[in-house]
């Protein structure tokens, strides 16, 4: 509902569900626990969630309404983040499991099995809650101006319908609802805070795959989806993870906007992207002394400073790498980690397994991802905005599945180790100079495509189809190149990092890493050339001193992130070259 | 010398025919307007001699060669130019990096990595801007133009391909009085230079009846007149079906 009506990627949605169980934790505790005492505390955490989601919209979401989605997915991950830390601080690190009173441990005899009666009550209350928000939508005013704003938000705002009033309600519902789906879950496991990621891609996932808006799509696609999880575990127990976004995968291939999902209304607010232009003479000067300053550095600095150097440098070229394609490409990746694992996997297993010399499984790194990124890349590139983001996101899960479930070969969990550099570059200062030249080489040469003719055919791409394609312009295969070549340049980051780090683990495929990448793209600008390069070195630089001067990074994390987007929308490279262009003119 | 023949052509949307059985041909250095009421197919033929929609029957002959059913990527690269009803450009580039990219599209020198694009085809660009009158605003940002401008910009893109046949689609549509006749006289003036044969759309019938060599009336999707200004201007059906507004009063 949020998104259907807000168009705003929401992902604090997991935060709302696991504050839900949290807050459930605590008030079932103070209530009489039987039957009754457990439905007032679960309708009064969803009220508590109702007022908090309204909060947060009057507060946060209200103010970036008009911010590109991307943007927008940063801002509620910066909350992501702050929540993590804060319910920490309430509710503590331990996982918190409900007593289950007796009732609650009641089974029902079905088909000559004991079957949990409190599953039973679950069963019926997805149906319950579709029908009452089915009622909800069609049978009140409320409702309709909500249907109306789903499929033309611009034509209900010009008939004179106070948005500010319908969007903060919605949030406020949808709010509840999340706290609902948390305090109902709450007996069945813990609160705890790894809540709010997981069931946040699964709510992705489910609500791509059922149609963006679709309300009766997303109740079909949670069912599909829980089925296929509940016999999954039966038929194939080492691929449950995989199964999800498989289904999504293939739901998105065959009907690219979900099952029941229409393509969305034409938004006439379409932004018009900047203009690119070549870097003014300063900005060259600064980079000189920057790079004098990289070279130098391992002279000048201590060695703790230097790895974080060499982190930087892998950071920089693993955003470079998605920039290519979310910025001037158009092709905004929710799961860019996918390539830079395919990377750090390739090189490790070239060495480990096949024995190569350093030199061959370097290069297995870009070659393996950048092969698989062009398979990949068919699906990916005739989808657009979100359910393109959605399907890199489920690729990269995949990813991630193989690489924490296939423990034969990937080490599982425990990760591949003792992927360590030959005697030549061992020295972490030689490594760094390494790194240095791969990375910063590798992003600038991405970056002198995007001013050579392949740039001008992407944006061009980006900036119109329809012309692009009326001057010959083969669309689908600039796109198909710049996915493929960002692939491998994340590739090589992710090779470099597996001998940086002497190891390899699933993290490296994590949603969090994803999420890392974007993050310096967007905070470095997504429509400046020189944006990821910033984006990167500040990232790296706040999140290494945070880890170090603080407990509470997390919260400091999130509050600076969300900050920097209410103050520079266009990135800390967009604003500057905006104020530079103020002076000049 | 004949460019384009379209033969039979036909159009069905869901069961309700658009464009039913229509056959014309452009000649090198001619101007065929398409007119005819809102609804009449005007669109949908174009959109079928460019490749944008497949038609249900009937063929396209570009200089003999049946095209009908081609990509817009193919029927562009066999010199088919074009400009559109909502003007299409490149607004993250300048006015003449979007025809360098028109240029560099056409000579297949898109995968490209090193060179800067920005100093390519220069001299080329350059000389398209000038023949469009747009050469004061090269500089400029293509998001920010004016309409009139941006439409002047989309002729110079669509000749960088160096087309046979030209295809407008309301070429003057949202422009001053005084823009729309420079902008035909514009047209005119290379399609007899160019040897550029032309087929537009067009609602102002001023520009039409002061600009095209033959005329074109289309009706329910089919073809009820064909000729030169004062023929179409005589015909009993086209009177009818304009109900006699006065066939050069301008609007429809």
């Amino acid at each position: 509902m949020i998104f259907g009506v807000t168009r705003v990627v929401n992902f604090s949605h997991g935060s709302l569900y696991m504050i839900g169980a949290y807050v459930a934790w605590t008030v079932l505790g103070h209530l009489p626990r039987d039957p009754f005492g457990f439905a007032i505390g679960v309708a009064a955490t969803a009220l508590v969630l109702a007022v908090l989601g309204a909060a947060l919209e009057i507060a946060l979401l209200r103010r970036i309404y008009r911010a590109p989605e991307l943007l927008q997915l940063l801002a509620t991950f910066g909350v992501v983040l702050m929540v993590q830390d804060i319910a920490q601080a309430i509710w503590g690190a331990d996982d918190l499991p409900l007593a289950r009173p007796h009732w609650m441990r009641a089974f029902v005899m079905l088909g000559g099995e004991r079957f949990p009666a409190y599953d039973l009550l679950l069963i019926a209350a997805g149906p319950l809650v579709l029908g009452v928000l089915w009622l909800l939508l069609h049978r009140t005013r409320w409702g309709t101006l909500v249907r109306a704003a789903t499929s033309d938000r611009e034509m209900v705002a010009a008939l004179g319908v106070d948005q500010r009033i319908l969007f903060t309600s919605v949030f406020a519902l949808g709010a509840g609802l999340a706290g609902l789906g948390g305090a109902l879950a709450l007996p069945d496991g813990t609160a705890n805070l790894q809540l709010d990621l997981s069931v946040i891609t699964d709510a992705f996932v489910i609500v791509v795959v059922g149609g963006l808006g679709s309300l009766s799509g997303a109740y079909l696609a949670s069912v599909l989806i829980g089925i296929l999880q509940a016999f999954g575990v039966v038929v194939l127990p080492k691929a449950t993870l995989i199964i999800v976004f498989a289904v999504m995968a293939a739901t998105l291939v065959v009907r690219p906007y979900g099952l029941l999902g229409r393509p969305g209304a034409v938004s006439r607010e379409a932004e018009v992207p900047p203009l690119v232009q070549p870097a003014p003479a300063a900005l060259r000067w600064a980079a000189g002394l920057l790079l004098a300053l990289l070279i130098l550095a391992p002279l000048l600095v201590g060695p703790f400073a230097l790895s974080v150097l060499t982190e930087a440098m892998i950071a920089l070229l693993f955003a470079a790498s998605l920039h290519f394609m979310m910025g001037p490409g158009g092709m905004p990746s929710f799961g860019h980690a996918a390539w830079f694992g395919l990377g750090a996997y390739g090189a490790a297993l070239a060495t480990t397994v096949l024995g190569a010399p350093f030199p061959v499984a370097l290069l297995a790194a870009p070659a393996a991802a950048g092969a698989v990124a062009a398979a990949f890349g068919l699906f990916v590139v005739r989808l657009s905005g979100v359910y393109l983001a959605m399907l890199t996101l489920a690729f990269a899960q995949i990813v991630w599945a193989i690489a924490f479930q296939w423990s034969g070969i990937t080490g599982g969990d425990n990760g591949i180790l003792s992927v360590w550099p030959p005697e030549a570059f061992a020295d972490p200062r030689t490594f760094y100079w390494l790194a240095l030249a791969l990375c910063m080489g590798g992003a600038l040469l991405l970056r002198r495509a995007l001013y050579a003719p392949f740039g001008y055919g992407l944006r061009a791409s980006r900036d119109s189809a329809l012309r692009a394609e009326a001057i010959g312009l083969a669309t689908g295969r600039v796109r198909l190149a710049a996915f493929a070549l960002a692939g491998a340049a994340a590739g090589l980051a992710g090779g470099l990092a597996a001998f940086s780090k002497g190891s390899v683990f699933p993290t490296y495929v994590s949603i969090g890493h994803s999420v890392d990448a974007l993050l310096m793209v967007l905070l470095g600008g997504v429509q400046t050339i020189s944006g990821p390069i910033v984006g990167a070195l500040v990232y790296t630089g706040l999140y290494d001193t945070l880890l170090q001067a603080t407990d509470w990074w997390r919260l400091v994390l999130g509050a600076a992130i969300v900050a920097l987007v209410l103050a520079f929308p266009e990135g800390i490279a967009g604003a500057a070259q905006r104020a530079w262009r103020g002076r000049a003119a | 010398m004949t460019v384009l023949a379209a033969d039979g052509l036909q159009k069905t949307f869901r069961g309700v025919p658009a464009v039913r059985g229509v056959s014309f041909a452009v000649a090198a250095g001619e101007m065929l307007a398409l007119i005819g009421p809102n609804g009449a197919g005007k669109s949908t033929c174009f959109n079928m001699l460019n490749g944008q929609l497949r038609p249900d029957g009937g063929r396209v002959r570009l200089d003999g060669k049946n095209i009908a059913g081609l990509p817009p990527r193919q029927v562009c690269r066999l010199g088919i130019g074009r400009t559109f009803q909502i003007t299409a450009t490149f607004s993250s580039m300048t006015v003449r990096e979007n025809v360098q990219t028109a240029l560099l599209s056409h000579h297949r020198e898109i995968f490209r990595f090193w060179r800067a694009a920005r100093d390519q085809r220069v001299v080329e660009a350059d000389a398209l801007l000038h023949q469009v009158g747009m050469s004061t605003q090269a500089e400029r940002a293509a998001g920010v133009l004016a309409y009139g401008d941006l439409k002047r910009l989309e002729l110079a893109m669509a000749l960088a391909g160096n087309p046979r046949l030209l295809l407008m689609d309301e070429p003057t549509a949202g422009m001053a009085p005084a823009e729309r006749s420079a902008l035909m006289a514009l047209t005119r003036k290379l399609a007899t230079e160019r040897q550029l044969a032309v087929l537009f759309t067009e609602h102002d019938m001023d520009i039409v009846f002061g600009v095209a060599d033959r005329i074109l009336v289309l009706h329910h999707g089919e073809l009820i007149a064909e000729g030169d200004a004062s023929t179409v201007r005589a015909d009993a059906r086209v009177r009818e079906v304009y109900l006699g507004s006065g066939a050069t009063s301008g609007g429809h």
